[in-house]
């Protein structure tokens, strides 16, 4: 177990094109060791992918934590993106479909949000922002919560 | 004007040209900016080879992302102002679900099962029928 | 025996324990091997309920020399877990509901504590209180392990079932070269139509299907979450370069449709399979003869 957490926990630097594939290529890799199903694997990477690029882009570059977590017999992958950028000054609008100020078709926040099985934002003007998702292996498919 | 590999551009994807047709098969994983260069490559050999459709075969890909999605639909948009149509081929199934779930469900792109079913499609090389299937109109 | 607990006065009452469970591992494990936890689990021979004992005994034995007692999540427990849990399933299997495994685990506690107060007849009576106490507590916590365990045996168990109904409910059906169809049946809920979604599209890779119908004649109600989810299917089924047909839409689900307002857009409906697979047909250019004599709607 401890062996499998070394190839799951990361903190994994996000600068240029090139570590939005170190992201993807990591996070397939840990969600495919973690038992993650095809189709929820190339969620969370795509999540993970949108997100990066928002650091990178909005952000101007930070980091992605990887993290295992349990929750009795569940297994899951953490997510932690964060960057000292300008910040997000509405939330509620980053998060809203079509919203975009940067290139991408409006998706990023609000898309990757879809994605995944938790997603929580931090962002403070001026400071810079962090994104945390949780997408979790469930033997079964777990309903998503609905979105208004 | 023969077919074969297009040395067109720098870009690292091939771009093989099949008759009328340009065929472009994805990596499994493509760095933004391999993407656009892609885009700018697509551009120039349609212009340079008079071709009437471009193939884009997916099927390595892994994921499509909204950047990527944002390319496709702009290689098929820049392509039909310089009179190809596009098709984009083998996208796998947990990437299209992953994408409707995205929200991006790319209205304008025309798609295809695979290269060939694309190819025959567009009335490629050595199809004396149309298509295959015929879709309905309205 | 009970002479040398003078020796131990001055343990804390949890090592007491640990030493008094390795001193008497053996009657222990003897007397729980009588008990119907045991002896109704491990039914081929007795060496093998008391051995089974003998671990327990271990394990408990451990934990107590940890200091642990109240802790469900002591490592030496781990070592028990498994073998456990399955005589906590078998006992289930047998019909007996968890409060009454828990019960038996609980009766678990009458030979060690039977053994203690004989064992510690001569000491202190505070000492004797503060020892019964702390085995009182370990066996509780094993009953918590127990019962935690099953529990979770159990989840995995509904989860796995419920996943094989799922798959066993949506049978993909080929019905021409390049045309497959799903039927549904009953309720679609979120997790069913995820499932549904991703069985229809392995279904158009497989058969490299031109086509692909959603039947959804045994489907009772069509609510908005439903027919968000049959216009996320017909969305992917067409980025792969298919087409997805919705047909069995009853009248009575045609009107709620129209009453809810719900835009099913650029969807093809048709109102039975049989009529769907006459629109693939001539998708695919195929000649539908028409049998002299025969009548057909369309």
């Amino acid at each position: 177990m401890s062996d499998t957490a070394a190839r799951i926990d990361a903190r994994l630097p996000i600068r240029s094109d090139m570590d939005l594939v170190w992201v993807r290529q990591h996070v397939r890799q840990a969600a495919a060791l973690l038992g993650f199903s095809l189709v929820e694997q190339t969620k969370l990477v795509t999540a993970a992918s949108e997100l990066a690029r928002n650091t990178l882009v909005h952000g101007g570059g930070g980091e992605l934590r990887v993290a295992r977590v349990t929750e009795g017999t569940a297994q899951g992958l953490r997510l932690t993106f964060s960057d000292q950028g300008p910040g997000i000054a509405d939330l509620e609008q980053a998060l809203r479909d079509g919203f975009t100020s940067g290139d991408g078709l409006g998706m990023g926040l609000g898309g990757a949000r879809r994605l995944v099985h938790e997603f929580s934002i931090d962002s403070t003007p001026g400071v810079g922002t962090v994104v945390t998702v949780t997408s979790w292996a469930a033997r079964t498919p777990r309903p998503r919560q609905e979105m208004s | 004007m023969n077919d074969g590999f297009l040395s067109a551009g720098t870009g690292a994807v091939p771009v093989l040209k099949l008759g009328d047709v340009l065929l472009v098969t994805l990596p499994g994983d493509l760095h933004d900016g391999l993407a656009q260069q892609l885009q700018q490559d697509i551009g120039e050999a349609i212009t340079r080879h008079r071709v009437g459709g471009v193939v884009i075969d997916i099927s390595g890909v892994e994921i499509v992302d909204s950047f990527l999605g944002r390319v496709l639909a702009e290689i098929a948009a820049g392509a039909r102002l310089l009179a190809a149509r596009t098709v984009v081929a083998g996208m796998r199934p947990a990437v299209a679900l992953t994408l409707v779930e995205l929200g991006l469900t790319l209205p304008g792109l025309r798609t295809a099962l695979s290269a060939e079913a694309a190819i025959e499609l567009l009335g490629g090389p050595g199809v004396v029928r149309p298509a295959g299937r015929r879709r309905e109109d309205g | 025996m009970p002479e040398h607990e003078a020796l131990h006065q001055h343990e804390s009452p949890a090592r007491e324990v640990a030493a008094f469970l390795r001193r008497r591992r053996e009657q222990i494990a003897q007397r729980w091997a009588d008990e119907a936890l045991f002896r109704s689990v491990f039914t081929v021979s007795r060496d093998e309920a008391v051995e089974a004992g003998r671990v327990v005994v271990d394990a408990l034995a451990q934990v107590a020399e940890s200091e642990r007692v109240e802790d469900p999540d002591a490592a030496a427990f781990t070592v028990v877990r498994e073998q456990l849990a399955g005589m906590a399933a078998a006992r289930s299997r047998y019909g007996l509901s968890a409060a009454q495994v828990s019960r038996e685990v609980d009766a678990l506690r009458v030979a060690p504590t039977d053994l203690l107060v004989t064992d510690l007849a001569d000491a202190p009576a505070e000492h004797l209180r503060a020892c019964t106490t702390a085995l009182t507590v370990l066996t509780g916590t094993l009953r918590l392990v127990v019962l935690d365990t099953a529990l979770s045996e159990g989840q995995a168990l509904i989860d796995r079932q419920r996943m094989q109904l799922l798959e066993v409910a949506t049978p993909v059906i080929r019905l021409w070269d390049g045309i497959v169809a799903v039927p549904l049946i009953g309720t679609l809920d979120s997790a069913r139509s995820q499932v549904v979604m991703e069985t229809l599209l392995e279904a158009v890779v497989a058969e490299q299907a031109h086509f692909a119908i959603l039947d959804i004649t045994g489907v009772p109600t069509v609510d908005s979450l439903v027919a968000q989810h049959l216009m996320k299917t017909v969305a992917a089924v067409r980025l792969m370069g298919a087409e997805c047909v919705v047909s069995g839409i009853r009248p009575a689900i045609a009107q709620t449709i129209v009453q809810l307002g719900l835009d099913l857009g650029t969807v093809v409906t048709r109102a039975s399979l049989a009529d769907a697979l006459g629109y693939a047909l001539r998708g695919l250019d195929a000649d539908i003869v028409q049998a002299p004599g025969g009548a057909s709607k369309r």
